[in-house]
């Protein structure tokens, strides 16, 4: 891309309340990854700065390590929970060592002399994979750790996702490290795999080990009692900024260090994922119990969530404030990114038709941006643009290029040629023939490729939340994480009914601006 | 005769490898109507079309009323010419009335609108029904007239016209055919018609010009083709379009 065609969007940006402000003094800005337990721990964290005084912002569900620890990096955020082994293994690109204080060790020297970041002292559980059995098997096969599984492996079936089996430090390792062999092994996504073992169609699974669901069913999590799995000790992992500025909050959050145990974990997650409490809800109890925070404490940010006893109508009706303001955000984003690319996209459409020998090209090019998926495209832009509105409204205006350029094009060249032809012999000038015959002919196919742009940029604009960009993707990611379909609705729905309205606004705008005379 | 309305001298001209004219000579004098046939690839609408720089010629030149196309404005010369094409090429969204003033307002005329009442009515069109309408409430005949008042509009000197009854049905042809000969009769333009028809030709035409593969291989006035063809190609068309 021409660095003329970053200036629109660029321009448009600088306009914009919302990025003006995070040049001035900002709030500490707590960051989550998009799971159910990250979001808990990074609650945590925002309620014990606030009950400090300090003042927080916060980006829940940053869409994967990558663009967590970017965002970390570039310090668009100053904190977020974060696991040694996923630090050695995804971001080091280590192997991790057995011994969890080494592990810590390692990533917390290099992360400093890296990037200047530090890992506060980890917070007592580790989150790694949990090899689980029936307790009623266990039970009567005399099964506690993984070498007992390995003794009694040929009689059991396993479901185990895909990604573990074909890790080296999934099945494969366990094979080697164990001499673990199943009877047979069926692939089973995180979704059924607790049900489809606790009715018996399995036997044993892998899963998290402070997964919320190992609490809900009657199973055994079998210990690694040859510490074959890496260590993924769960620490708040902090910025530079925040290490060098903002001592007290350093302070704060180191006191939860070494306080949460694995049982503890598990049953708030359980409470989240289960029982769909209130993200605000179990911190707020959970940093109650820890002795950190007073009961009585009032929640501060989270979505308000009632009890799953709510109608889901009402639910709705409860969120319409918050709805209204993200589905404002959400057309925002829309409508800068769809504006640049408009401003962008016509007069590149306009000056390709006068070079049809390259055009087809060049526009298969631009149409190559379309196949980035968008969590990469959005990853890809935070070393240049940070997180929030900006990297989201350039990857929106990217994915918006493709079908304005290829409609304006393909409008203007097919636009009468017969008409145009005989109007140029006749001495209409090249600017005329655009002006007065071409473009007002090419208007509908032009309308129509901005329509199908916006239509597809209100979609992926869903996509924005996981870079903090806010929008109705929020409570679609953060129900995702939550198992909370009536969360993931309250953003889906919004979010459709707004594809279809600016859809029927946009489709009359086409009809209004075909020309009279020609049939439609 | 004085100077030559319209001359190709020595023209060649090749689309890549294929050549579409080889070393045509053809002079057009003011007042006449001369038509260019030939099966289609012969050459005709490129000769044409060089004399309102449509084309430019790779060797010779394209000369109208003495001056070499290659030095002048291609804007000017065309808004100088009239032209009609097979299809009309009216300009969709605008009326009829619009299409027809559109040479005179980009010459910059003082009356644009009153030239195209005029030119309706030299085609046989009644500007008060017609002139509000758009190109596709017309029938094809229709079209045609209209494509031949804009081209008359600006009264040019010159008019081209390729194929311009080419896409009409027989009896709505020989309607149009009659108009329009009437009326450049009567304006006493200078014509050059393209056609494949050669009953056309000879009913329209004061000199016909034979083209076969990118040359002129005849040119004579309808009485002199017909009674002495001077070669074996045009007394095999003539018995083809069946007129001996």
């Amino acid at each position: 891309m021409s660095p003329r065609a970053t200036v629109g969007p660029v321009l448009l940006l600088l306009l914009c309340p919302s990025l003006s402000a995070q040049i001035s003094r900002r709030p500490l800005v707590v960051a989550s990854k998009p799971f159910a337990e990250s979001f808990l721990l990074a609650e945590r964290f925002a309620q014990a700065l606030e009950a400090r005084g300090l003042r927080v912002e916060r980006r829940l569900g940053l869409g994967a390590t990558e663009i967590a620890f970017s965002a970390l990096r570039e310090g668009d955020i100053d904190v977020y929970p974060e696991y040694t082994g996923t630090g050695l293994l995804a971001v080091l690109g280590e192997d991790p060592p057995a011994d969890r204080g080494a592990a810590f060790r390692r990533v917390s020297t290099e992360f400093r002399r890296r990037w200047g970041l530090r890992w506060l002292p980890p917070l007592g559980f580790e989150n790694t994979y949990a090899i689980a059995v029936r307790q009623a098997t266990a039970d009567s096969l005399g099964l506690e750790s993984l070498s007992d599984l390995a003794r009694h492996g040929a009689t059991l079936v396993g479901g185990l996702s895909p990604d573990f089996i074909g890790r080296a430090d999934g099945l494969e390792g366990l094979r080697g490290a164990y001499a673990l062999e199943l009877k047979e092994v069926r692939p089973l996504l995180q979704a059924v795999k607790y049900r489809a073992l606790a009715v018996g169609e399995v036997d044993v699974i892998d899963g998290y080990s402070t997964d919320g669901q190992i609490a809900r069913y009657p199973l055994r999590v079998l210990t690694d009692d040859r510490r074959f799995f890496p260590p993924y000790q769960a620490a708040a992992l902090v910025s530079a900024r925040m290490a060098e500025d903002a001592p007290d909050a350093v302070v704060a959050l180191t006191e939860l260090s070494g306080l949460i145990s694995e049982e503890m974990i598990r049953a708030w997650n359980r409470r989240l994922e289960v029982e769909g409490d209130a993200v605000a809800v179990v911190a707020r109890d959970a940093l109650a119990t820890l002795g950190v925070l007073e009961a009585t404490e009032g929640s501060a940010g989270g979505a308000p969530q009632g009890p799953a006893a709510v109608p889901f109508l009402s639910f709705l009706w409860n969120r319409r404030v918050q709805t209204l303001r993200l589905t404002l955000r959400h057309l925002l984003l829309v409508a800068l990114s769809l504006v640049s690319g408009i401003l962008v996209a016509v007069p590149s459409g306009l000056a390709l038709e006068g070079r049809r020998a390259q055009a087809e090209g060049a526009i298969r090019a631009v149409g190559i941006l379309q196949t980035i998926p968008s969590i990469a495209l959005l990853a890809f832009m935070i070393p240049i643009l940070g997180i929030g509105v900006a990297p989201a409204v350039v990857a929106l205006f990217l994915y918006s290029l493709y079908p304005i350029v290829r409609n304006t094009y393909s409008g203007v060249r097919d636009a009468d040629p017969v008409a145009v032809e005989a109007a140029r012999a006749l001495g209409m000038t090249d600017r005329q023939l655009l002006l007065q015959v071409r473009l007002p002919l090419a208007a509908p196919v032009i309308m129509a490729g901005i329509r199908t742009a916006a239509v597809i940029n209100v979609g992926t604009a869903t996509l924005a939340a996981f870079i903090g960009a806010g929008g109705l993707g929020d409570p679609i990611v953060q129900g995702l994480a939550l198992t909370d379909t009536r969360l993931v609705l309250s953003g889906a729905i919004p979010a459709a009914l707004l594809a279809v309205v600016v859809d029927a606004t946009l489709g009359s705008v086409e009809r209004a601006v075909a020309p009279e005379g020609v049939e439609g | 005769m004085n100077v030559p309305a319209l001359e190709a001298s020595g023209v060649s001209k090749c689309y890549g490898s294929t050549r579409a004219l080889h070393r045509v000579g053809l002079r057009v004098f003011p007042g006449e109507r001369v038509a260019l046939v030939g099966e289609s690839g012969s050459g005709k609408t490129t000769l044409l079309r060089l004399f309102n720089r449509m084309v430019l010629p790779d060797e010779g030149a394209a000369l109208v009323e003495g001056r070499d196309v290659a030095g002048e404005d291609p804007i000017a010369l065309r808004r100088s010419v009239g032209y009609v094409q097979q299809e009309g090429g009216l300009i969709p969204h605008w009326s009829v009335s619009r299409n027809v003033a559109l040479v005179p307002r980009l010459r910059g005329m003082d009356d644009p609108a009153d030239r195209a009442r005029i030119a309706l009515e030299g085609v046989g069109l009644d500007p008060d029904t017609f002139g509000g309408r758009w190109p596709r409430q017309l029938s094809g005949g229709q079209r045609q007239r209209v494509a031949l008042a804009r081209a008359l509009a600006a009264r040019p000197e010159v008019v081209l016209l390729d194929e311009p009854f080419g896409a009409l049905d027989a009896i709505t042809r020989s309607e149009v055919r009659s108009a329009f000969a009437a009326l450049v009769r009567r304006l006493g333009v200078t014509v050059l018609l393209v056609t494949h028809d050669l009953q056309e030709a000879l009913a329209l035409a004061d000199r016909v010009a034979v083209m076969r593969e990118g040359r002129i291989e005849s040119v004579a006035s309808p009485d002199d083709l017909r009674s002495r063809p001077e070669t074996p190609y045009v007394a095999r068309l003539l018995e083809k379009a069946d007129v001996r």
